[in-house]
């Protein structure tokens, strides 16, 4: 087994097997991490046609991401029907039915489409989508509806917004727009969930009444409820006194979101898929943004302190204090228990463009040394931090995408918070406005950080260190178990969690020390492994293809 | 059975030119089949006396998978096979798709079986704008091209781009270029700079269709000059160019020009004086 000391000879021979101009390319997107000093690393990219890559596509960002675990919006794919019907509730983002009069609408468990066919694509779809609208309007009464375009509804040109204005005016009383988040815009699905952000911030946000409840008002942005995350916040939340106005968009509902420009506070989760709503919501409504991760139990703690210390209240610090030392008690009942049987072991993490960072605190909790990690989909900034991002080059495919330009709301606008008093809370308590430090500076010197992982580079990381768990998706999961190594998936959750919170950390730890202490992938092995050899012959009529012999 | 597609810049006239060539084949008794591959339906329209036609697309959105060929096949003149394409209007959804879609379905329906025609015929919309454009010329569905061209600067660039498009699918589909066929807007020195392109694209001149009135005016009546006025000087034009097309042995993978090249052959012919 390797060492970290070994990772500059592992790098080479990742890359020695690359044609010339692929190994180029690739080298800077495989970096051996330096926290003192953090190397420049290649990310949001164009993946090289050929590597089997994590990633996935614009129109996933979109409406699978980022609107798919809202409950009361309906989600309309405008496209051939397997997009709408693979995209269909597949990241088990959970939702409650609402407790408002008129609120208790789910879409979730619907699967919208315009099913478009042959003929669609000849003469165009856009009296398709027109009735598909309608009929779902009809049926449902929603408040709301998005259209998203699939690949070839850019092809053929069909103007989805067109039609979403045209019956947005139409209906009366349902607001429509619509998504150009066609799979191919963008190097990933980071692309849509930019395209997301833009669209819910100029048709959504600020259309609702102002919400005046609540001392200490916040919104969650970027945490998806996948396997109840955001059940397990809301209750924290509310013990704590603080009243969370929207999440974006776990367990959310678009009445949530048009009103969210009542808060105090937006707290961002996975900084890559909603730091533009931040960005532009402390723009036009002056309200300021901090990254939180709630992903591990001390990360919770700390992130429940910075939104205390931004408030300033006694009286809400002492609260924060006491639900952290109730929930922690617990926590460190379960994380004692584990520990023997985690301690000391390893983990390698390539997920998505926040999970491969926050779910390190999960690791280190757990004695867990993490020894490789990277983003399907990040940006420089979510590995170096945000002080490079005046650095980033722009490319053609970041140039696809709209920027809005964004000026202060002459009636809605309000500074929460003076600029003096940002810096005191900055100097004295810490507390980091608008940043976000990325990965890099949490990991090791000496481990491996890679963008955009290849198929071929995760076997040979696993050969090289074999890590007691890797964490990735479903694409890479029986990959990795075929190689004896258990695989978590921090997408789906293997169909468990919760994980956030100070609860979710002690499933995971129970789950984790399950997989890591199992001797079940320790038989794991193919024939050829146990000194059974296959022999080829070639295939003839009658003969077997494969023939084995001991 | 010839399979011949015509290429052109928008508004040279192909389907003019395409049309009164058939009726010239027809007149020699030769069996034609004429497919339209532009969406405003309008390549068939001489030789059947108007737009009767009701397009393959159009059919087959109405009718669903249960089409016939005498659904989409109407007889024009001197017992010429007459069918459209198709397509949406203006500014809608994708043409070229749906040329792929209707002429499959030709395929499927049989259309090209029947061994008694000679010629077929397609008559392909403006430039090669993409990859349904290409269709006709594509996995063998045309064998010869005739490009309509004229001394004019974008005519000839567009006939040069259509040449690349063959040299890509030359191999493949094993399609070959027939020559350029001039049809005039009375430019100077216009049927020689015509023959010297077509000398260093490695084809021929066709033919050197010379402007007439006579040819708007049997358009205004729906006809061909040959059906209109057989006896006009023009008809015999047309009468000619069959004849050439029917002898022509001439089949070659074009050597499309540089663009510098090009401007040259104007500068050359006096075009830029």
């Amino acid at each position: 087994m390797s060492s970290l000391a070994d990772n500059e000879k592992l790098k080479d021979d990742i890359l020695d097997i690359y044609p010339a101009k692929v190994a180029r390319k690739r080298k800077k997107s495989i970096v051996l991490n330096d926290p003192g000093e953090i190397p420049e690393i290649q990310a949001n990219v164009r993946t090289i046609p050929g590597i089997i890559t994590q990633r996935g596509c614009s129109y996933a960002g979109c409406k699978g991401v980022v609107l798919g675990p809202t409950r009361d919006i309906i989600n309309l794919t405008h496209g051939p029907i397997g997009c709408g019907f693979y995209s269909w509730l597949t990241r088990r983002n959970q939702t409650r039915p609402g407790t408002e009069a008129g609120s208790d609408e789910n879409f979730m468990t619907y699967c919208f489409s315009t099913d478009m066919q042959d003929p669609n694509i000849v003469f165009g779809g856009e009296k398709k989508l027109k009735k598909a609208v309608k009929e779902a309007y009809d049926t449902f009464h929603p408040k709301a509806i998005g259209i998203f375009s699939t690949c070839p509804v850019g092809l053929i040109g069909d103007d989805v917004h067109a039609v979403a204005r045209e019956m947005t005016e139409e209906l009366g009383d349902c607001n429509v727009f619509g998504f150009s988040c066609e799979g191919y815009k963008g190097v990933s699905q980071s692309a849509g969930h930019h395209i997301a952000n833009n669209q819910l911030f100029k048709h959504v946000i600020g259309k609702g009444e102002e919400k005046t409840e609540g001392e200490f008002k916040i919104n969650l942005l970027g945490e998806y409820n996948i396997g109840g995350d955001a059940f397990v916040l809301e209750d924290i939340f509310e013990k704590c006194g603080i009243t969370l106005g929207a999440t974006f968009s776990g367990n959310s509902t678009y009445d949530q979101f048009a009103s969210s420009y009542s808060a105090d506070l937006n707290c961002i989760m996975c900084h890559r898929s909603i730091n533009y709503v931040a960005e532009m919501m402390e723009e036009k409504y002056g309200i300021p943004w901090i990254k939180v991760n709630f992903i591990g139990a001390e990360s919770s703690a700390k992130s429940l302190r910075k939104i205390a210390d931004y408030f300033g209240s006694q009286k809400l610090k002492d609260r924060v204090e006491e639900v952290i030392a109730e929930e922690m008690s617990a926590v460190s009942a379960a994380r004692d228990e584990v520990l023997p049987r985690t301690e000391g072991k390893s983990a390698m993490l390539f997920v998505g463009g926040s999970r491969a960072h926050h779910y390190q605190d999960l690791f280190t909790e757990l004695g867990m040394k993490t020894l490789a990690a990277g983003y399907e989909f990040g940006h420089r900034d979510d590995y170096e931090g945000r002080r490079v991002i005046p650095n980033i080059k722009i490319d053609a495919d970041s140039r696809n995408i709209e920027e809005l330009s964004v000026s202060a709301d002459p009636d809605k606008y309000n500074q929460r918070i003076t600029d003096e008093e940002r810096a005191r809370l900055t100097e004295e308590r810490g507390l980091e406005f608008s940043d976000y430090e990325g990965l890099m500076p949490q990991m090791e010197e000496g481990t491996l950080v890679i963008d955009d992982l290849s198929h071929y580079e995760m076997e040979e990381l696993i050969k090289a260190h074999k890590p007691d768990v890797f964490c990735a998706g479903i694409k890479e999961k029986y990959a990795v178990q075929k190689m004896g190594v258990p695989l978590k998936q921090l997408h789906s959750y293997d169909y468990g969690g919760p994980y956030a919170g100070f609860a979710g950390a002690v499933n995971f730890y129970k789950d984790i020390a399950l997989m890591v202490s199992s001797r079940v992938w320790g038989l794991v092995g193919a024939p050829w492994e146990k000194g059974e050899s296959l022999s080829p012959v070639y295939v003839e009529s009658g003969a077997p293809a494969v023939t084995m012999t001991e | 059975m010839r399979k011949i597609a015509i290429y052109g810049k928008g508004g040279i006239g192909k389907s003019t030119t395409t049309q009164n060539t058939v009726a010239g084949l027809a007149e020699m008794g030769k069996k034609v089949m004429v497919v339209g591959c532009d969406p405003k339906a309008d390549s068939t329209r001489l030789l059947l006396g108007g737009l009767a036609q009701k397009t393959v697309l159009d059919t087959l959105r109405e009718e669903g998978e249960d089409v016939e060929l005498e659904d989409i096949v109407k007889e024009g003149y001197s017992k010429t096979l007459c069918t459209e394409s198709g397509g949406p209007e203006p500014g809608v959804g994708c043409a070229g798709r749906g040329i792929i879609t209707s002429i499959n379905l030709l395929e499927q329906l049989g259309a090209y079986e029947d061994e008694e025609i000679d010629f077929a015929f397609y008559d392909v919309l403006g430039d090669v704008v993409c990859g349904g454009f290409a269709m006709p010329i594509r996995e063998g569905k045309a064998e010869e091209i005739y490009i309509v061209v004229s001394g004019e600067m974008m005519a000839m660039y567009a006939a040069n781009n259509i040449c690349k498009g063959i040299v890509k699918y030359a191999d493949a589909g094993g399609v070959r270029l027939g020559g350029l066929i001039c049809n005039s807007r009375l430019v100077d020195n216009e049927k020689e700079m015509i023959q010297e392109l077509a000398k260093k694209l490695g084809t021929q001149m066709l033919h050197f269709v010379p402007r007439e009135n006579m040819v708007q005016r049997a358009e205004i009546n729906r006809k061909t000059v040959i059906d209109f006025a057989p006896e006009h000087a023009q008809a015999d034009e047309y009468r000619s160019l069959a004849k050439k097309m029917a002898d022509n042995e001439l089949f070659v993978i074009p050597t499309p020009l540089e663009i510098e090249e090009l401007e040259q052959l104007l500068v050359d012919y006096g075009i830029t004086a």
